[in-house]
């Protein structure tokens, strides 16, 4: 039987992995970014990433100060007992004082830390039952410098994929240096303003090398991302090759008299984890295997 | 071999940097981003004394993860916060403490590049989110100010030794390598939009 221990210990591990271990596809992205940078300042700043990567799996350290805020997707077998909100808040308590992460979580009128990074609705939980006999969760540590670049728009139907395409191309514009690029661009189209945030965020759960399953989405994200890429922002917003390393899209069926167009900002750094816990307390860590 | 800036910063030598240069910094830098900047002119205006000198300093926009580990404090991961979310305060904040650097990351705005230029201060680059690499420059911790503010907006007082590399990005003299991406940019951005199908 799972117990709340195996959930805390669990996401301290996952919190550990996620910070200091990025995932195969952003790491491959940055070595072929690094590869591709021909002029000096531009290939600078990639090499800083590229050996910043090898310290802080060396080290075991995070790789970046800025471990977010702790943004959880768990999703449970039908007959679960065992209190998984309580472990994964109890195991984000433990994480910031053993990985150790930052205390990022405030009041956001008062501004008070309580130095632990939990506090009202923080962690953040998205809850799902799966058909499956193990307990997933997924947790995104994403910072600040790329988050407050993320927008909201909410376009009609006759702006349509033009309106798409200008809005995210305007808000790439709008960011510059500021979300630390190259950048990992999460889309959401559809559904309402809040599940199209919501889905922009999602979109940046899949590895940035596998397209949508939907080849029209699919070619909506060939198309922005080799247009992004052109702009020369580049590495830090230095200048050079790279300004995004990739971009997906989810999309949910909306209203016909609206058109809503999620924007999630991921810096380089596209840190997420997966642990998947079994019902013997086994534990398996998909996106951290390698 | 790349130029090393030794801590505090004479207006000679901040105003002889180059544009693109790269740089290595040693000696004490202050770390300190939103909350120090809005504390520091408060303080300045109530007439109040500040814990630190900031003259000639070396002010780094960054909000780390300390250790403590008995009484001695440890950088674990220090990497460059947003610079532009001072840009409103950068200004006047050059023009009352007069640092002779200030390292962070992305850039900031013409109001800054022009008190540089007036005051002589440089903007140095450090590549964002490489915080461990920055770390490694921080050779020990000598001290922290207004930790009441919380670990990430408190003044923490490095010691750093081979920290970097750092761009000049923005110099004393009105340049800036961030107005020089984003002219050619807005050129780039034609392509851009033609390969989007945008008129």
């Amino acid at each position: 039987m799972v117990t709340e221990e195996d959930i805390q210990n669990a996401t301290v591990e996952l919190l550990r992995k996620t910070v200091v271990k990025l995932p195969a596809d952003v790491e491959e992205a940055l070595r072929k970014a690094y590869a591709s940078e021909t002029d000096e300042v531009p290939r600078m700043q990639m090499k800083t990433i590229v050996d910043n990567i090898d310290m802080a799996l060396k080290g075991n350290t995070p790789m970046c100060q800025d471990t977010g805020v702790t943004i959880f997707y768990a999703a449970l077998p039908k007959d679960c007992k065992v209190d998984v909100e309580k472990g994964i808040v109890e195991g984000v308590r433990k994480a910031t004082k053993e990985v150790p992460l930052r205390p990022n979580a405030v009041h956001p009128l008062t501004r008070k830390n309580p130095g632990d990074n939990v506090g009202e609705r923080m962690p953040f939980i998205n809850w799902k039952v799966h058909g499956k006999d193990y307990i997933e969760i997924t947790v995104m540590t994403k910072g600040a410098g790329s988050e407050n670049m993320s927008q909201l728009a909410m376009l009609t139907p006759t702006q349509g994929l033009k309106g798409i395409k200008e809005f995210i191309l305007g808000a790439v514009l709008k960011a510059g240096s500021n979300p630390c690029p190259p950048t990992i661009l999460g889309i959401g189209l559809g559904g309402s303003s809040d599940i199209a945030m919501k889905l922009a965020k999602e979109a940046l759960l899949r590895p940035i090398n596998q397209r949508h399953k939907d080849p029209e989405i699919a070619k909506l994200e060939t198309d922005l991302l080799e247009a992004i890429n052109m702009l020369g922002i580049g590495p830090m917003g230095l200048g050079g090759k790279t300004t995004c390393l990739g971009l997906n899209i989810e999309y949910a069926y909306c209203h016909t008299a609206s058109l809503p167009v999620g924007l999630n900002v991921q810096c380089w750094a596209g840190r997420r984890g997966t642990v998947r816990i079994y019902p013997d307390g086994r534990t398996a860590y998909p996106t951290h295997e390698r | 071999m790349p130029k090393v800036l030794k801590t505090p910063l004479s207006e000679e030598v901040v105003r002889g940097l180059k544009l693109g240069e790269t740089v290595y910094m040693e000696g004490v830098v202050y770390t300190g981003r939103d909350e120090v900047h809005l504390h520091a002119l408060e303080y300045l205006e109530k007439g109040k004394k500040l814990p630190v000198e900031f003259k000639g300093c070396a002010l780094f926009h960054c909000g780390p993860i300390m250790r403590k580990t008995g009484d001695k404090w440890q950088a674990v991961a220090a990497g460059p916060t947003t610079s532009s979310r001072m840009n409103s305060l950068e200004p006047l904040f050059i023009e009352k403490f007069r640092p002779g650097a200030i390292i962070g990351k992305g850039g900031m705005s013409q109001p800054t590049v022009d008190a540089m230029k007036t005051y002589g201060c440089v903007y140095l680059a450090i590549t964002g989110g490489a915080a461990v690499l920055a770390a490694q420059g921080i050779k020990s911790v000598s001290g922290v100010e207004w930790f009441e503010l919380g670990m990430p907006e408190a003044i923490w007082i490095l010691n750093t030794g081979n920290f970097g590399p750092l761009t000049v990005a923005m110099d004393a003299h009105g340049n800036s390598l961030y107005a020089e991406v984003n002219a050619k940019v807005k050129e780039n951005e034609k392509k851009a939009r033609q390969r989007l199908g945008l008129a």
